[in-house]
């Protein structure tokens, strides 16, 4: 079973993996990506496109299903502003067994790096507003799927 | 030929708009001679796309090159590298 989200409603962890996984699964991995704080950070906006930014994980979440024999996926990402310590993406993979999990759950943070519509813009208590940048590093653990 | 153009992140902020039907004339085949083109337009075309290679794009959704074909294209997507996740 997929489950695909884009939402600008807080994600819920643990309700969600109740959600994802009732008992049935033999390994369960997951992904929890935070808004880190510190430097004076007061919001993180991300910017999607309206369509495609769904599309987008769709198509990474069955790439995934066709890689590795998963028996349930789960993939949201948050949209829209976002404070300090709030959960920005919530990736989870089962299978019957854990290797198949890990993997799928690597793949789908790795690209949805690199191929997914979503901006993230930084604005700091000083007044500064910057779009983060990409980084190389990103670029090079993406390629590893290839 | 008329085309939805749809811009992101700090291209969108520089072109001042979100999306625009734009009338792109005949001999713009393909992405990368569609961002020269804007790029030489007015201003804001110009402080958007001064740095080509810094600009990524998708046609009707999928992520694609600058060389590839703006033929049938119903909307193309303009936008600084991705920073999901």
């Amino acid at each position: 079973m997929i489950r695909v989200s884009v939402q600008s409603a807080p994600i819920d962890v643990s309700a969600e993996f109740d959600v994802h996984d009732a008992g049935e699964h033999g390994a369960s991995a997951s992904f929890v990506g935070r808004v880190r704080g510190g430097d004076g950070l007061i919001e993180l906006f991300l910017e999607h496109h309206p369509h495609m930014t769904e599309a987008g994980l769709a198509a990474l979440a069955h790439a995934a299903s066709d890689r590795w024999k998963l028996s349930a996926l789960t993939l949201i990402h948050r949209v829209g502003a976002m404070a300090s310590g709030e959960t920005i993406v919530l990736v989870l993979a089962s299978s019957p067994h854990r290797a198949e999990a890990l993997a799928a759950v690597e793949f789908l943070i790795d690209r949805l790096k690199t191929d997914v519509m979503l901006w993230k813009r930084e604005s700091f208590a000083d007044g500064r507003v910057r779009w983060v940048e990409e980084r190389d590093t990103d670029q090079t653990r993406a390629e590893r799927w290839d | 030929m008329a085309l939805n153009i749809a811009y992101f992140s700090w291209v969108r902020e520089r072109m001042g708009v979100a999306d625009e039907v734009v009338d792109v004339p005949a001999g713009i085949g393909d992405v990368g001679a569609l961002i020269g083109w804007l790029a030489a337009r007015d201003e804001r075309g110009a402080l958007a796309f001064a740095e080509p290679h810094r600009i990524r794009a998708a046609i009707d959704g999928v992520m694609i090159g600058a060389d590839a074909p703006l033929s049938d294209a119903r909307e193309v997507a303009l936008f600084p590298p991705v920073t999901g996740g």
